[in-house]
């Protein structure tokens, strides 16, 4: 019973994070109709934002709760910028063209993303940037402290990051739902020539939604390195595709779907690999995203609409 | 406004081209001789310069295993320098060019070609990991020139099924051996009776050691209770090692790189695992203590040297090294050091400096005194020597036993 809950309790934590960037694939694909392959290395230059800014600040050797929130805060508001950034410069100049030729330039974009950052770093600059293939280890921003119930091992770093987790993704439900943004990306989303002529700023609207899809990844990054301290840059190759596999999941485009396609992805690579052979553990979620494909392309919560002419 | 962007494409595609140096390693520090790796020049010279002999040397100076790449590259430096002042070979001064394969077997294949082919190398000295070195031999037998890698362990390094590769030698044991040396050390002086394995599946060196442990442990005596696999770069490990936890192994014995190993160690820590951990001479490393913040104290690991060791030729060694480097040398710097000097003394032997030629001088490498211990190259082309193992406490490794072939 404790290995069953035990494995609960693992998985819950992988999975909020795959929540957090599923989100970013599925607002994106939202608005755009893009799938942004990009979106796991703004992950992964969300993490290493984090451990710049850890180390900028002196969080190893003096760790303090006020320097792990403006670590967090700050490296969410620098991949937000980025996510702007390449929305700008990659996705919005092909808007007109085919949807192939954007997939591509996402691809491209990760591709600039990951082998840029293993460039050797540049010395005139202080820091070590570009991060070069060897990896890096997160300074920690707080003393772990364990937590045993009754045989199942938690730690203060997997409460804290699932309820930060809750709370963003709360926080994006109330966005979307709640407020005037949230109904103008959700009216562009619909159709974003319509909304066009209603008055909603589109350029704005997508610009806004990369930005929170952005920031969502790099507090996954910060909270996932927290307890699981080792990044490189190629880290977001795997974790992307398998936040994109849990949108797909949860229905793409569907922002509770990407919630909920996270955790059940989580849970799933979890007993799989606990319960079964181990080094299925990456292969489930491959399967997982064949079967929704042929069983129910829409996903969990998403719905089919047939393209009226 | 079209054509302009188009003339900056044209212009960034043509600056991006024309970057060369990616995979040169940094210039050497102050020890090496004077021209090493130039990072700048597009085409190096046809032949190698006639009063010079140029080694090459594949590491992997970055990526996941980065330590073992500068180690074993700073021991080999050492070596050269020294012969170098004692008068090179015949008058030549040795030289090493040392490319970075960033951990990558495809990397370590093409940084051998480009060695043998472009730069025309005397001797190939790497890779240290199994993988990349299996990547390194076929490229190394077709071109006839002598590879010799310092602590590649993987049996099929040196043997192509049944046949022994002409052109490639170690001076280090070899798997079967290792795995037996654990399995030994943990039934007969631990008195563990069952272990777990917990081994990473793409990299022959964890898969090939695990199964000879398995092997002589189970023939021993002991029960191998579960065998787990994760993927090197996994950064999170808990759904297997809870599932380790649920078998109740007495030690889990986890034959990895020490990246891997010390994120294991601490997410085993995390979990409520207080069994010890074994593994190979893969965890040798000092960032191994770094990453793993005592979570590895209680656990052994097998290795081919220890820097505790008294005689008067280990501790030499580790006083040049410390005054070149300013560190203590781990296992991958003393077998770098012992495999350039094979080189080299099998290069004073050999009739001239071809590689056929080279390469039977170092086949009849014969009690050569190396740092590690004797070096006797048998039939396969590896060496017979013991290993020792090595226990961590208060994060440091010290000295428990050691175990003769």
């Amino acid at each position: 019973m404790t290995e069953f809950l035990q494995h609960i309790v693992n998985g819950v934590s992988v999975g909020t994070i795959y929540a957090l960037i599923a989100l970013g694939y599925t607002m994106v694909y939202g608005v755009l109709k893009l799938i942004n392959f990009a979106h796991g290395d703004v992950y992964m230059v969300g993490a290493f934002c984090g451990f710049y800014l850890s180390n900028a600040l002196g969080a190893d050797k003096d760790p303090s709760l006020t320097k792990a929130l403006v670590v967090f805060v700050l490296s969410m508001i620098i991949c937000g910028v980025l996510g702007v950034v390449i929305e700008r410069f990659a996705y919005r100049p092909l808007r007109q063209r085919q949807r192939l030729t954007a997939l591509i330039t996402a691809i491209g974009v990760s591709l600039l993303l990951e082998y840029g950052f293993q460039l050797p770093s540049i010395k005139a600059l202080g820091f070590p940037f570009p991060p070069g293939p060897t990896p890096r280890f997160f300074p920690q921003p707080f003393t772990t402290i364990e937590f045993d119930l009754s045989g199942v091992h938690l730690s203060n770093y997997d409460v804290v990051s699932f309820l930060l987790a809750v709370g963003l993704m709360l926080m994006l439900q109330y966005i979307v739902y709640r407020t005037r943004f949230g109904t103008s990306m959700r009216a562009v989303s619909f159709d974003s020539q319509i909304a066009g002529l209603m008055g909603i700023n589109v350029n704005r609207v997508i610009s806004g939604t990369f930005f929170l899809g952005s920031s969502l990844a790099a507090a996954a990054a910060i909270l996932y390195a927290g307890s699981r301290p080792k990044i490189d840059p190629l880290m977001g190759l795997m974790l992307g595709v398998k936040a994109f596999v849990a949108a797909v999941f949860g229905g793409i485009g569907n922002v509770p779907g990407a919630m909920v396609g996270g955790l059940a992805l989580g849970l799933a690579e979890e007993f799989v690999s606990g319960y079964t052979v181990s080094s299925y553990r990456d292969g489930i979620a491959f399967a997982l995203l064949i079967v929704v494909l042929l069983v129910r392309p829409a996903g969990l919560f998403g719905t089919f609409r047939p393209e009226k002419v | 406004m079209r054509f302009v962007r188009l003339v900056a494409l044209a212009a960034v595609t043509v600056v991006a081209a024309s970057c060369q140096s990616k995979q040169e390693a940094p210039p050497a520090p102050a020890a090496a001789p004077a021209a090493a790796a130039p990072a700048e020049s597009p085409a190096p010279a046809a032949a190698p310069a006639s009063d010079k002999i140029l080694i090459g040397h594949v590491a992997s100076m970055t990526g996941e295993q980065a330590t073992f790449g500068s180690s074993t590259d700073n021991g080999i430096k050492l070596a050269l320098d020294e012969a170098n002042k004692a008068g090179g070979i015949n008058g030549k001064q040795l030289e090493v060019k040392t490319l970075d394969d960033q951990g990558k077997p495809e990397e370590a294949a093409t940084a051998a070609t480009r060695l043998i082919t472009q730069d025309h190398v005397a001797v190939l000295l790497g890779e240290v990991a199994s993988s990349r070195s299996l990547a390194m031999a076929p490229i190394a037998d077709s071109n006839q020139v002598p590879m010799i890698s310092p602590t590649s362990t993987n049996p099929r390094v040196t043997k192509d099924g049944d046949k022994t590769r002409p052109y490639v030698f170690r001076v280090c044991f070899i798997d079967p051996f290792q795995g037996t040396v654990m399995a030994k050390f943990a039934f007969e002086t631990k008195k563990i009776k069952n272990v777990a394995i917990f081994r990473d599946i793409g990299n022959d060196y964890s898969v090939g050691l695990a199964n000879f442990f398995a092997a002589k442990f189970k023939e021993l005596g002991g029960k191998i209770v579960t065998d787990e696999s994760y993927k090197a770069g996994d950064q999170d490990f808990k759904s297997q090692l809870t599932s380790i936890k649920n078998k109740h192994p007495q030690a889990i014995y986890v034959p990895g790189y020490y990246t891997d190993v010390a994120l294991i160690a601490r997410q085993a820590r995390e979990l409520g695992i207080k069994v010890p951990l074994m593994g190979g001479d893969g965890w040798d490393s000092s960032k191994l203590y770094e990453i793993a913040q005592g979570a590895l104290d209680g656990s052994y690991f097998s290795n081919h040297y220890t820097d505790e060791d008294p005689s008067p030729v280990i501790q030499g060694f580790v006083a040049k090294y410390k005054a070149a480097y300013g560190s203590v040398p781990d296992a991958l710097a003393v077998l770098g050091y012992d495999a350039a000097n094979v080189a080299i003394d099998a290069m004073k032997r050999a009739k001239d400096l071809t590689g056929p030629s080279i390469r039977d001088a170092i086949e009849q490498t014969k009690g050569f005194k190396g740092v590690s211990g004797e070096i006797t190259l048998d039939a396969d082309h590896n060496a017979v020597k013991s290993a020792v193992v090595l226990g961590i406490e208060k994060n440091a490794a010290h000295y428990a036993t050691t175990i003769n072939p």
